[in-house]
């Protein structure tokens, strides 16, 4: 990867450069940020985030003002998707649900005072969960985007963040408590 | 509220993403709940380790150079080997695109053609009005006067608006032609300067950029369906805060209620 020229024809590039500038590469930490939890490696977070960039400064002409960060964050998102062909699976996730709607591994309050994640193991915890899971959290906890924001991200309903967030969050405890997850 | 519809509810609550009604009821439920409130307070410890952990990874300064000096540069031409179908497609969305790029263009020039000469009438309109006993039909400085006024003068309500709290003096307002229509004309004194304004119902156009003729500034905006036209010889900084306070006044009271 690595070879988007092909991006780059445009009439006005140094004009367009400049407000992409402004509007977008000011967001380049988020964007990695998102990338590297995502490809939970180095060289694959910046080919994800290399590429992503490219493509957003090609649809630049298509962004009709909003939040550039919210909008290059979905870019590295389907680039990530596209690139490593890791559609998340809807199937994976109805299996929580119907986990979460019978209320049978309702989390014991007690079991989850029991260990002070350190920062290593939280760093590992959150590595292991499933990407769509892991994608809500680092949007909510690392980006602090609102729900509106992840929704648009992710192209999810409001509800189905609030859910899957909320999934993520037990899973994590789970995860952090040391229990066997059946996925 | 019970503990299932909590599983959800308390994450949204910690989110700060629920509506009032709903964070009362929340909020009611964990002061009730031990169950509930240990299962809050885990995850807010959760959100708390996890924002101090340093999880966040900033972009390697390699990488934003890399893609800086990729950014602005002209696309090389792919150097692949072309069938001649694939040529004479191209040729052919070559010529597309040059007919387009005239139509476009036409359209830009015509608009801008139809902008200047609005501008122009718009000038010689207040120039006109400049003369003595051509200013005002209606002469006063109260909102509420002036606008029954232009009823059954002219086929739409006119925005009027007191600026004066601004440094617009609103002095009155007149009926007047432009572009071939009638159209209101309210006059405003910024110290000892004219600010003619005119206005007519239109369908929003493309914002006509400032213009300067003659030594007299021009301003348009759309607004409700109207099309406002504003002319002076202020500074043109006066005549863009003249403008703004127009567009942010709310419109007099007696229009909201007709």
């Amino acid at each position: 990867m690595g070879d988007g020229t092909s991006a780059l024809a445009r009439p006005d590039g140094m004009d367009t450069g400049a407000t992409f500038e402004r509007e977008v590469m000011r967001h380049l930490d988020a964007a990695y940020n998102l990338a590297r939890w995502l490809a939970r490696n180095d060289q694959d977070a910046e080919d994800v985030v290399q590429e992503a960039v490219l493509r957003a400064f090609r649809f630049f002409g298509g962004f009709r003002g909003g939040d550039a960060k919210v909008w290059l964050l979905a870019i590295v998102r389907n680039t990530f998707y596209t690139l490593r062909s890791q559609v998340p699976a809807a199937g994976r996730i109805d299996e929580f649900d119907e986990a979460i709607h019978g209320g049978a591994d309702h989390d014991d309050p007690q079991s989850l005072l029991l260990r002070a994640a350190d920062a290593q193991s939280l760093h590992a915890a959150l590595e292991r969960l499933p990407p769509e899971f892991r994608e809500v959290l680092v949007l909510r906890e690392l980006e602090e985007c609102s729900y509106k924001e992840i929704a648009s991200i992710t192209n999810l309903k409001i509800g189905t963040v609030m859910s899957r967030l909320a999934r993520a969050r037990e899973r994590l405890q789970r995860e952090l408590a040391g229990k066997e997850v059946a996925a | 509220m019970n503990c299932q519809d909590m599983r959800l509810l308390l994450h949204a609550y910690l989110d700060d993403e629920l509506g009032a009604a709903e964070s009362l009821a929340v909020a009611r439920h964990l002061a009730e709940c031990d169950a509930c409130r240990q299962r809050f307070d885990a995850y807010a410890r959760l959100r708390g380790n996890l924002r101090q952990a340093d999880l966040h990874r900033s972009a390697p300064a390699a990488l934003r150079a890399r893609i800086a000096s990729q950014l602005p540069r002209p696309a090389r031409a792919p150097r692949v080997p072309r069938q001649r179908w694939q040529m004479a497609l191209a040729a052919l969305a070559a010529l597309f695109v040059i007919a387009a790029v005239f139509a476009g263009w036409q359209a830009v020039e015509l608009r801008r053609q139809g902008s200047d000469a609005l501008a122009a009438d718009a000038v010689s309109d207040h120039v006109r009005s400049l003369l003595p006993g051509h200013l005002i039909d209606v002469q006063t400085s109260n909102e509420h006067t002036v606008k029954p006024w232009f009823d059954g003068r002219v086929d739409f309500s006119p925005q009027v608006k007191d600026l004066t709290a601004q440094g617009f003096e609103l002095v009155g307002g007149r009926l007047d032609v432009l572009d071939g229509k009638q159209v209101a004309a309210l006059v405003y004194k910024r110290h000892l300067h004219t600010i003619n304004l005119f206005q007519w119902p239109a369908r929003a156009g493309a914002a006509a950029p400032p213009q300067t003729r003659d030594g007299y500034h021009v301003l348009e905006w759309n607004d409700a369906g109207l099309r406002f036209v504003a002319v002076s010889s202020v500074a043109e900084n006066d005549l863009q805060a003249f403008e703004r306070a127009f567009r942010a006044q709310p419109a007099a009271a007696s229009e909201a209620a007709r």
